[in-house]
């Protein structure tokens, strides 16, 4: 697929889908201008010396640590690969963010056995939680160990490289019969963070849930989500990174790039695919090249956004 | 009228005691997590009935009813069970999952 180029007439959502089905070997992505371009198939040593030069940061997802079904019986091996491929890249990104579910059962043993893989990295982890991380009893846990400085559930901004990052928290409170939410006091905070703000600053949004609609009969959207991208409507390059889904799903919207990362322990189906969205469970050959991490890089002069998906294997 | 002697006095009473028990767990029922999803959706009973649901799913799930009752996290083939002791209406849901939503109709 090398050369697939979609050319400066926009994309379709035909072609970003049909980009989609090959982003299982890495796709490179770059948006210029808001109009985003494939740069066709590339494989992860390419990837490596294209990510060169500007801000690289890495998305890593949906760890599970403790999750061992027949999906994964070693959630917290695939982890590990994923660590050491993260050591391995030639260029040391700047940060990572984790787009939650840490752990599986927000146990403590999950939470340090996360940690204890994780910060082999040595690099610096910006977390938002996922539904797994607030199960224990007390809801202490993730408080505890990521907590601090943030605001409500969990919720903070932080520049970097000149952009700035919003991490947001869509996974409580949820209503019955509804998605993810964001709530009212939090949508406030988002207001109040982004007031004052250059138009031309670069944004991310992260959250665990994705913010836009992926398939609300497994319950895959924020019902509120909408309000929190209206309040980014005038930026000029807004990216919103997201997880939950176990799965690579790319959307562009004017000026926004949806994007969500594959997890590292288990794949998940696609939307409608299955009876369920829970764990789906592949061929041994064929798990590592469902799991995985994403790398993306900011060239900060051309407002330039690359987003590339790894898997752990393929 | 015959005089119990002691030894078929306790068994009358032990009977007496069991009885009302065996037929009341007759009537309980259960409640399957599936797929993500509650198996029945909708369950009637009679008052006093007490209602069990297992977690079938890879995934854990909640039972919540606002303000009337709340499991703890069901992994795996864990259980939560609940004795309806009021008549009504109750809706229930999977706070992790709130897609996930099921009726309890006690009469």
């Amino acid at each position: 697929m090398s050369g697939h180029d979609h050319g400066d007439d926009g994309v379709s959502r035909r072609k970003v889908l049909e980009c989609m089905t090959w982003a299982g070997t890495g796709v490179l992505w770059t948006i210029t201008g808001g109009v985003p371009r494939s740069l066709g198939i590339i494989d992860s040593a390419q990837a490596a010396t294209a990510t060169a030069p500007g801000m690289t940061f890495l998305q890593i997802s949906d760890s599970h640590v403790g999750f061992d079904k027949p999906a994964n019986p070693n959630a917290l091996g695939t982890l590990e690969e994923a660590v050491n491929k993260i050591n391995a890249m030639p260029a040391k990104p700047s940060f990572m963010i984790h787009t939650g579910d840490i752990t599986h059962l927000s146990k403590a043993a999950e939470f340090d056995n996360a940690d204890r893989i994780i910060s082999q990295t040595k690099l610096d982890v910006h977390y938002v939680p996922g539904e797994h991380d607030f199960l224990d009893e007390e809801v202490k846990f993730y408080r505890e160990r990521y907590g601090r400085g943030t605001k409500g559930a969990g919720w903070y901004s932080f520049d970097a490289g000149g952009v700035h990052f919003i991490g947001l928290v869509n996974v409580v409170d949820l209503k019955a019969g509804g998605l993810g939410n964001l709530g009212a006091e939090q949508l406030a905070w988002l207001e109040d963070d982004l007031r004052g703000k250059s138009k031309s600053t670069p944004i991310v949004l992260f959250a665990h849930i994705p913010l836009w609609t992926v398939y609300p009969e497994w319950g895959w959207g924020t019902e509120d989500g909408g309000r929190a991208l209206e309040r980014v409507k005038g930026f000029g390059s807004v990216t919103v990174l997201n997880g939950h889904i176990h799965q690579v799903m790319q959307k562009v919207e004017g000026n926004v790039t949806f994007h969500t990362a594959r997890s590292t322990a288990f794949p998940q189906p696609a939307p409608g695919a299955a009876p369920s969205p829970g764990p789906m469970k592949v061929e041994d050959a064929r798990l590592r090249g469902m799991l995985g991490v994403a790398s993306i890089n900011f060239k900060q002069n051309e407002q330039r956004l690359a987003i590339i998906d790894t898997p752990l294997q393929g | 009228m015959k005089t119990l002697n002691r030894r078929d006095f306790g068994v009358a009473v032990a009977a007496a005691i069991l009885l009302p028990a065996t037929t009341a767990r007759a009537d309980d029922m259960e409640v399957h997590i599936d797929n993500f999803v509650f198996q029945p959706a909708e369950l009637k009973i009679k008052l006093g009935t007490t209602v069990t649901w297992t977690n079938r799913d890879d995934i854990p799930h909640t039972i919540v009813s606002a303000g009337k009752f709340r499991s703890k996290t069901l992994d795996t083939d864990d259980k939560f069970s609940f004795t309806f002791t009021n008549a009504g209406d109750y809706k229930y849901f999977c706070s992790l999952h709130p897609h996930m939503t099921g009726m309890i109709k006690v009469e």
